[in-house]
């Protein structure tokens, strides 16, 4: 996408955002950003037999920086550790349909926050 | 779903009496206000009269004080590099507040690289300069003094008068921009004590495309664009006739509507702003009070724990258009430099959002964003970590603290 109007797959994302709030028993939660940068996500993550079987986001942030989280805990969905791990921001953008260039650091910000719940499952399996 | 424009200082709509005004000059009347036949002596006609429409809007002595611009940016720059090139023998120094609009702030930066000096002076957590700090900071080398009328971002009403009193005893010129204010609060030059003073007309329901720069006829200024002798050869480049046309009649319309007007958009903001108060919890405003030190037109809120461009956007799925940050910076990803310069929180900064009342805003509109803000606020919020962590208790509001702090 070119200029900075929001694609049909952002506005549908970030108006009806999926898998809101929290995992009470999560496996793993990353949370990376800063509210006075403008941009906070956290992600939360059940994983069951090597693979993420649920994953829920909240975000602080514009219109792009939700529909990323959103479309991202539907992305990780059914991953084994290893792919999450490899979560790239590329997937996230493709599948909003592009994202315009002033907003590229929202799937950035999302792949940081996938790494760091899967990170953080990892250290907690290890104590 | 309705449509509620809450953003009329970013542009509004054209007055239709300005529109029919202006439509003969496109085709018809289509001659350059340069040449020396009868089309062009229509067009210097127009600019004649335009030039005595605006003189009049601002009560400057003559017409010939009037310069014709594209827009409030060109003026801004216009103003102020033209008055340090023509001082630049006397001085090098230049004082502005530190919530000038970027237009004023970048002309002073791209002067700095040219050997030229700058103070800004600080303003309150309200937005207000303080006459005293503009005097400490004068020097034998200040050659202008800049200070806004009103805030574009916030709305603060700047204490011209005073300044105006101290830069005339000193000889300096002294630019007031009203790019927010113009068309709201009435605006006479030689009260204030303005040499230099701009504004545009799409502020206040004339065209896009023409700025206004006021010139006292002691001030020395040197043109930025060369080539030509329009505009008493301070400004060279085909006049924008059409667009001058109809901002004429905007300022005359503006002058006669301004007391309608002006009532007008400081009750709705007064019934917005208590509304919200009501209805919003964790709500700051910024800038001062509505009343007569905050311009009619703004609200400037911040909503914690909800980011103001996802705020805007969802508002504007819902029908109701507004800023977020500033109007001029909503893309550009930092906080305004206005909300820096009052001191507010970086996270509050964020979060923060512009509504700007206009002439034909109704109580229907007052009443449905009443109704609807709240609404978009909780779904963001439900959304948000920070607000999450807030109701688990691990992390506190700026503007009402559970925990309140020691005092030291």
């Amino acid at each position: 996408m070119s200029d900075d109007g929001a694609s049909p797959a952002v506005l549908d994302h970030f108006l009806n955002p999926r898998n809101v709030g929290d995992l009470p028993d999560a496996d793993g939660v990353g949370e990376v950003g800063a509210v006075s940068c403008g941009d906070v996500m956290r992600i939360s993550i059940k994983v069951h037999e090597g693979r993420i079987a649920e994953a829920r986001f909240r975000t602080f942030g514009c219109g792009a920086a939700i529909a990323a989280s959103s479309v991202t805990t539907e992305l990780v969905k059914g991953r084994t550790v290893d792919e999450a791990l490899k979560f790239s921001n590329q997937e996230v953008s493709a599948a909003l349909g592009g994202l315009p260039a002033a907003k590229s650091h929202c799937p950035v910000l999302a792949e940081e926050a996938v790494k760091a719940a899967v990170e953080h499952y990892l250290r907690k399996r290890k104590t | 779903m309705p449509s509620i424009y809450l953003d009329h200082q970013a542009a509004t709509p054209l007055l239709p009496e300005a529109f029919e005004a202006m439509r003969p000059f496109f085709a018809d009347a289509f001659g350059s206000a340069s040449s020396l036949h009868q089309h062009g002596l229509r067009a210097r006609d127009a600019l004649v009269k335009a030039r005595e429409q605006m003189a009049g809007f601002i009560n400057a002595e003559s017409a010939e004080d009037i310069i014709f611009t594209s827009d409030g940016t060109e003026s801004a720059n216009l103003a102020v590099k033209g008055v340090a090139h023509a001082n630049q023998r006397r001085g090098n120094h230049i004082v502005v507040s530190a919530t000038e609009h970027p237009s004023v702030l970048g002309s002073v930066e791209s002067l700095e690289k040219q050997g030229f000096t700058c103070t800004k002076v600080p303003v309150d957590s309200e937005g207000f300069i303080n006459p005293e700090d503009v005097r400490a900071v004068l020097t034998d080398n200040t050659i202008l003094v800049a200070v806004h009328y009103a805030n574009h971002d916030i709305g603060t009403i700047e204490p011209i008068r005073s300044i105006g009193e101290i830069v005339a005893g000193r000889g300096i010129a002294f630019y007031v921009d009203a790019e927010a204010s113009a068309g709201w609060m009435p605006i006479d030059v030689q009260a204030l004590g303005a040499t230099l003073l701009s504004f545009s007309s799409h502020k206040f329901y004339g065209p896009k495309g023409v700025g206004v720069l006021y010139r006292h006829r002691r001030a020395r200024l040197e043109g930025i664009l060369h080539g030509g002798v329009q505009e008493s050869g301070r400004r060279a480049g085909t006049e924008n006739i059409p667009a001058i046309v109809g901002a004429g009649v905007a300022a005359e319309v503006a002058a006669r509507e301004l007391p309608k007007r002006a009532g007008h958009v400081a009750r709705l903001q007064k019934r917005l702003w208590e509304g919200l108060k009501a209805k919003v919890p964790y709500l700051k405003l910024n800038g001062p009070e509505p009343g007569p030190h905050r311009l009619g037109t703004n609200l400037n809120v911040s909503v914690e724990f909800v980011e103001g461009e996802g705020l805007l956007l969802m508002l504007d799925t819902r029908g109701i258009a507004v800023a977020s940050g500033t109007s001029c910076v909503s893309k550009s990803l930092k906080v305004s430099h206005v909300l820096s310069a009052i001191g507010l929180d970086h996270a509050l900064g964020q979060s923060a959002i512009l509504l700007t009342l206009g002439k034909d805003n109704t109580d229907a509109d007052i009443d449905y964003v009443l109704e609807t803000l709240p609404q978009v606020v909780s779904k963001l919020r439900g959304m948000s970590p920070a607000w999450d962590e807030f109701q688990r208790g691990t992390a506190d509001s700026v503007i009402e603290p559970r925990v309140k702090m020691k005092e030291s």
